[in-house]
């Protein structure tokens, strides 16, 4: 599915990822902890395509793909999709017409037909409901005056909608109640399957008793510098990151 | 590379060249020859036929406009416009003898308004739509006619309105925008060639929108179109215009007048959607665009709305404003101006509150991309006499780009301590972070522009009539494609 390899990345002269691999199979989830600074959001929007971020050396390969060449917008159509840490306002755009354009953006992509208004009110209804959505928040602009947690679930509905190949959840888990977190996690573990993979950007490892990680990575420095399976987010909850990291 | 660069990159590449209005049409012209004097003007209304009367209020008219200075408040670069040099009569040879039915009309003319969009054969109207279409200099056919004056509804040409209804044209022609006003009105009154004319009579609320579609074919022509819309006492009539013109190098005139009169208790609601050709994105070419609408609320509870999306023209200068003269009445401006490449626009509105409790709303969104300037000039002047008085603007601009201008020039005159104005104004740049997330869930980079913008301007655009809202919604992310802004 992504096969990261010897990433160096900087953004104005500044050295923020160096030498990062990573590679995540189809049916994966890989969590990726580490402390601030440490170029988790980094690799989220290098990932996604934003500007700004200049690739100094390695590759990334996605489903035999270079995925360095593809246009933001191509590489959402080939499935990879991006929950924003911080999901942006679009003043008078309806919810419903952002999620209708998006889906038809992606289908007009693929060769398809846009999709017909019924069947697009029928699955956004029930999508929707799996998230403890309300329709009248579905008539409301994009994002705007949604506290936070309406954001972070609103990010989990259109990834629900679109059903990406690879899913990176950028510390969805931020500013989350314990109930809205347990509605995350559980559309998360919904959409699951063998055929998709996800990569959940945390801090902490809380997030991570809701959604069982098959990997752990901890980077630190732009680097991963220990990686192991489930029980790695718990010894680092014992230990925090800077004992980890000296061990590694 | 930026989301908002590599548009203007698209932009710059595109040009003009998508202006899907740019065709014309192969038709005879009986046009008489270059200049503006007298004789041109005696011409005109010998075509149409006109009476006495209306050839010396036109003779009158240049008089006048000899007399009067170019308007220089505006904060447009206007080339020296030689009058001279320029037709200012052009109408396809097979309108020359009206036609008396749809059947009887150019099948070339009737093609143009096909590519257009316009339906005119009546057993295609089933969308609720009357039209008049002006080609050139003349209507061209009015649909809907007999349901219309079955209500008492009269919908028809100016210059038939001349003709069949000479009392209400004398009363209320040149009572809103007094010929001396300034030159583009004078102009357009010495020679105003064709526009619609509608008298909704005491009582009645038109059941359908009413539409007029303008569009310039003939080389070096001006456009010279006269609207008068009357709408008696508690009457109702909603109208949309809607303009285009084929790609031409050279620039070509327009200077329309436009007057509304609301007496007690009716409402006018007037929509325009203006694309006419913007010129290439060098500038060469393009409509200049003088348009002076004026509507006067003489009524008490009277309302008039203005409506307008401006996209095309090389330059735009139009000021819709309402006199607010019966108590009570109000004035409602809403406008999306967009200019691209090397565009112009000096546009706004000015509200003039006279009687009791009037009120006015002005919305504004202006839309810079390339090159272009974007001004905003409004005025809101409470006279002494308008106690508790209400006004509230806003003014949104947007950029695109780091080569264009946004400019907001609002004026406020109060001699009344009742009254209430309120102002509000921003300017900001295309959110990079809101391009960037449409574009993650898969919207192109023009796409994700457009759906922007059409946020931006969502508050003006949901006050047109529904079928043309989306239309409007489309040319909104069409004039930006390539600026896009």
């Amino acid at each position: 599915m992504l096969e990261i390899k010897n990433l160096h990345v900087s953004i104005e002269e500044k050295k923020i990822i160096k030498g990062l691999d990573l590679s995540i199979n189809k049916g994966e989830v890989h969590a990726l902890m580490g402390p601030n600074g440490s170029g988790k959001s980094t690799l989220s929007y290098v990932l996604s395509g934003k500007d700004k971020y200049e690739i100094n050396d390695g590759t990334i390969d996605y489903n035999g793909k270079n995925l360095l060449e593809l246009d933001v917008d191509e590489r959402a159509n080939e499935g990879l999709f991006l929950a924003f840490q911080y999901p942006m306002e679009i003043p008078g755009v309806q919810t419903s017409f952002f999620l209708k354009t998006a889906i038809n953006s992606k289908r007009k992509y693929l060769g398809q037909s846009e999709m017909d208004a019924l069947e697009f009110a029928k699955l956004m209804k029930s999508k929707a409901e799996e998230l403890n959505i309300s329709t009248e928040m579905l008539k409301r602009d994009l994002n705007v005056n949604y506290s936070g947690g309406e954001k972070k679930k609103q990010e989990i509905l259109q990834m629900s909608m679109l059903s990406p190949k690879m899913a990176i959840l950028d510390e969805t888990d931020s500013g989350l109640d314990i109930d809205a977190l347990r509605i995350v996690s559980e559309g998360v573990n919904k959409l699951r399957n063998s055929d998709n993979s996800f990569l959940v950007i945390t801090h902490y490892q809380r997030l991570l008793n809701y959604i069982k990680p098959d990997f752990v990575h901890i980077i630190a420095d732009g680097k991963i510098v220990k990686s192991g399976d489930y029980s790695l987010a718990l010894e680092l909850e014992e230990k925090g990151y800077e004992e980890i990291s000296q061990t590694a | 590379m930026a989301a908002t660069d590599q548009t203007i990159k698209q932009v710059n590449t595109l040009g003009s060249s998508d202006y899907k209005y740019g065709f014309s049409t192969e038709v005879d012209e009986i046009r008489p020859p270059k200049g503006l004097n007298e004789e041109i003007i005696k011409f005109i209304s010998a075509q149409k036929d006109e009476p006495e009367w209306m050839l010396e209020w036109r003779l009158n008219a240049f008089k006048v406009f000899n007399k009067l200075p170019k308007p220089q408040w505006a904060k447009l670069n206007i080339p020296e416009i030689d009058y001279q040099d320029c037709y200012y009569y052009s109408i396809p040879k097979s309108l020359k003898d009206k036609p008396k039915s749809l059947d009887e009309i150019d099948p070339e003319i009737l093609k143009t308004y096909e590519k257009l969009g316009i339906p005119l054969k009546e057993q295609k109207m089933l969308s609720g739509i009357a039209v008049d279409a002006v080609f050139d200099s003349v209507s061209v056919a009015t649909t809907y006619k007999k349901q219309l004056s079955d209500l008492g509804i009269i919908f028809c040409s100016i210059s038939e309105a001349v003709k069949t209804h000479p009392e209400l044209v004398k009363k209320y022609l040149g009572s809103v925008i007094p010929v001396s006003d300034h030159s583009f009105a004078a102009l357009n009154s010495a020679v105003f060639t064709d526009g619609s004319f509608i008298y909704i009579p005491e009582g009645v609320r038109c059941p359908v929108e009413l539409s007029t579609y303008f569009r310039i074919n003939a080389m070096n022509t001006g456009q010279f179109e006269r609207t008068l819309i009357i709408a008696d006492k508690d009457s109702y009539v909603s109208y949309l215009e809607g303009c285009t013109a084929p790609m031409r190098d050279e620039n070509q005139l327009h200077a329309a007048n436009v007057e509304l009169v609301a007496l007690d208790n009716a409402e006018i609601k007037y929509s325009t959607v203006q694309n006419w050709y913007p010129g290439d994105k060098e500038g060469k070419g393009g409509i200049y665009n003088f348009v002076t609408k004026r509507g006067a609320c003489r009524g008490k509870n009277s309302k008039i709305s203005w409506t307008q999306v401006e996209t095309g023209s090389a330059i735009t200068w139009k000021y819709p404003s309402c006199i607010l003269q019966g108590d009570n009445s109000k004035g409602e401006f809403y406008s999306v101006a967009i200019t691209n490449n090397m565009q112009q626009a000096d546009t706004g509105t000015k509200m003039i509150h006279i009687g009791k409790n009037t009120s006015s709303k002005i919305i504004s969104k202006g839309i810079s991309a390339g090159k272009a300037n974007n001004t905003y000039r409004g005025l809101v002047n409470i006279l002494s006499k308008a106690k508790n008085a209400r006004n509230f603007t806003q003014c949104d601009s947007l950029l695109i780009g780091n080569q264009c201008g946004a400019h907001t020039v609002p004026y406020i005159e109060s001699s009344n301590s009742d009254s209430m104005v309120e102002h509000e104004a921003t300017t900001s740049k295309i959110n990079e972070d809101q391009l960037f997330y449409c574009q993650q869930r898969g919207l192109n980079s023009e796409d994700a522009v457009g759906l922007i913008v059409n946020g931006f301007c969502k508050e003006v655009l949901q006050h047109l009539p529904m079928e043309f809202a989306v239309e409007a919604q489309k040319l909104v992310a069409i004039s930006l494609e390539g600026s896009v802004g």
